[in-house]
């Protein structure tokens, strides 16, 4: 116990899961912004919008996480040295720029298809009333159509950022100095405390993902559309 | 899709299509554009001699089919055990034993709560570090056992999940009508309830599979030689990694979509076949927390 302690004190954990919640936050916005543009290409009037959404989440969707990531960094940024900030920035932001951008396009997929299934939450009245009163398509998207399906998708969306916080962990493959990431390191160095390093840092976990799953459901019952 | 389209707006006219048509193709050129960028700029990796060791049999018999063929294993052997796993974890939370309840409860969140990730490395170093399992598992099945442990943990807690949604969703009328017949409760629920759930999860078993055989690919952290990295050693030797990896997530597209299709497939043949009793996937995915985004 006395050697855990000491072992807490030379690694900063709060340091590592304060990167897993950056990496969370900023990809869950990428990943809202992207998913919700690909939904509405999938119902956009213009067919060959509706091909290039589904072709993207039938695409993304079949392809190992691992395999954008490593692809990202190992390929684009390592590889070819393909930067996403200006050249003048350090390696560390380049490396959190690339992780956060594999992390976005993945997760856009699952976004794109919980969206989709809040759209089928609005009963067809609704739009077609809105095409009623003279609404072009772009008009009932924005006040109709969209704000309905949104608040009808809080629970598979809430499944998607849950999904999020738990896969940063997979870009430690690549480097970015998370909550894996140092789990890996602490364990290869104290293997010793192999079973209290691996506890804590799965209620790191469960601490994180519990109250997000409460907030979820939470915000499912609250915001759903009455009907 | 196409029929909800429908309504979402007005069927276009004449000059509607041919402003749809417009639109279509510059957003065409504007997509076409940011491929041809992202070609050109890969244009050094691309070049036909990036693409000669793939004609070369020895690539594909020497590394590439044994990786997909070790992919499939970790994954097949992960099915089962997370299936057995995730019965026995069911039954549990089920049990009107409370006690056991509440520990398979417990159990259940923690293993969903756990990145598949951590649950690998974890398990992985516990074949390596602890003397008494390290002595057990040898040398080369470490990697195998840790892939398949943190499948099967993550998994099976999903799969309980499923199964007891699954039988949640099934009529009252089924566990009176085996309560009618002087079953007890755990009887009817062996007899009655769960082979009926386990045959509507059918469909959901497959497309779990897909997931599963996505996250085979974390074994590249414990040096599990699956696909992704079989084509990333086979990379090393020729200095074609972007290639290399186009071709990886090819093939995984490849047999994750025709895992995809066959899961649609079971589940509209299984609801045509019976009638009633067939689990609403969707309406599932929303009991049940991250079935659906998983990696």
């Amino acid at each position: 116990m006395e050697g855990f302690l000491e072992l807490l004190s030379e690694y900063n954990v709060l340091a590592a899961f304060w990167m897993t919640i950056r990496l969370t936050v900023v990809s869950a916005v990428g990943a809202l912004l992207l998913g919700t543009l690909i939904a509405v290409m999938r119902i956009s009037p213009v067919p060959v919008f509706r091909g290039i959404g589904a072709a993207y989440v039938t695409l993304v969707r079949n392809t190992p996480l691992t395999l954008i990531v490593t692809f990202c960094v190992l390929g684009l940024m390592y590889f070819l040295n393909i930067k996403l900030l200006p050249d003048s920035v350090s390696l560390k932001p380049q490396l959190f720029a690339w992780a956060v951008a594999a992390l976005s396009v993945y997760h856009a997929s699952f976004v794109a298809e919980g969206i989709r299934s809040g759209f089928n939450t609005v009963p067809p009245g609704q739009v077609e009333a809105a095409r009623a009163v003279g609404m072009n398509f772009t008009q009932s998207l924005a006040t109709v159509i969209l704000p309905q399906a949104l608040r009808g998708a809080i629970t598979p969306l809430g499944n998607t950022m849950i999904a999020l916080t738990k896969n940063t962990t997979v870009v430690s493959i690549v480097g970015v100095a998370e909550a894996s990431y140092m789990m890996k390191n602490m364990i290869e160095f104290s293997p010793q405390f192999l079973f209290s390093i691996f506890f804590l840092m799965a209620l790191g976990f469960v601490i994180l993902t519990l109250p997000l799953g409460m907030f979820f459901s939470w915000a499912a019952t609250r915001w759903v559309v009455a009907r | 899709m196409s029929n909800q389209a429908s309504f979402l707006f007005d069927i276009p006219g004449p000059k509607a299509i041919r402003r749809h048509r417009i639109i279509g193709v510059v957003g065409t050129l504007l997509i076409l554009a940011l491929v041809a960028w992202l070609v050109w700029g890969l244009r050094s990796q691309l070049t036909p001699a990036k693409w000669m060791p793939f004609l070369d049999p020895g690539s594909w018999s020497n590394y590439l089919v044994p990786g997909i063929l070790n992919t499939l294993q970790a994954a097949a052997i992960s099915v089962v055990t997370a299936s057995v796993l995730g019965l026995v974890l069911a039954l549990g939370r089920m049990s009107s034993l409370r006690l056991l309840s509440i520990i398979a409860t417990v159990l259940i969140e923690f293993f969903r709560a756990v990145p598949v990730l951590m649950m690998m490395l974890f398990v992985y170093f516990l074949t390596v570090f602890v003397p008494a399992i390290a002595a057990v598992v040898p040398a080369e099945l470490k990697p195998l056992v840790g892939v398949v442990a943190g499948l099967t943990f993550y998994n099976a807690a999903v799969m309980a999940e499923l199964l007891r949604s699954g039988i949640n969703s099934l009529p009252r009328g089924q566990t009176e009508a085996g309560l009618a017949l002087g079953l007890s409760m755990g009887q009817t629920r062996r007899a009655i309830l769960i082979p009926q759930a386990i045959t509507a999860m059918l469909p959901a078993l497959v497309s779990q599979l897909v997931v599963i055989l996505k996250d085979s690919a974390l074994g590249y952290i414990i040096n599990y030689p699956e696909l992704l990295r079989q084509s990333q050693t086979l990379a090393a030797r020729h200095a074609n990694s972007i290639a290399a990896f186009i071709i990886a997530a090819i093939l995984f597209i490849l047999i994750n979509w025709s895992l995809t299709t066959l899961a649609n497939y079971l589940e509209k043949h299984m609801r045509t076949r019976q009638s009633g009793g067939m689990l609403d996937l969707s309406r599932m995915e929303a009991d049940t927390d991250d079935t659906a985004p998983a990696r």
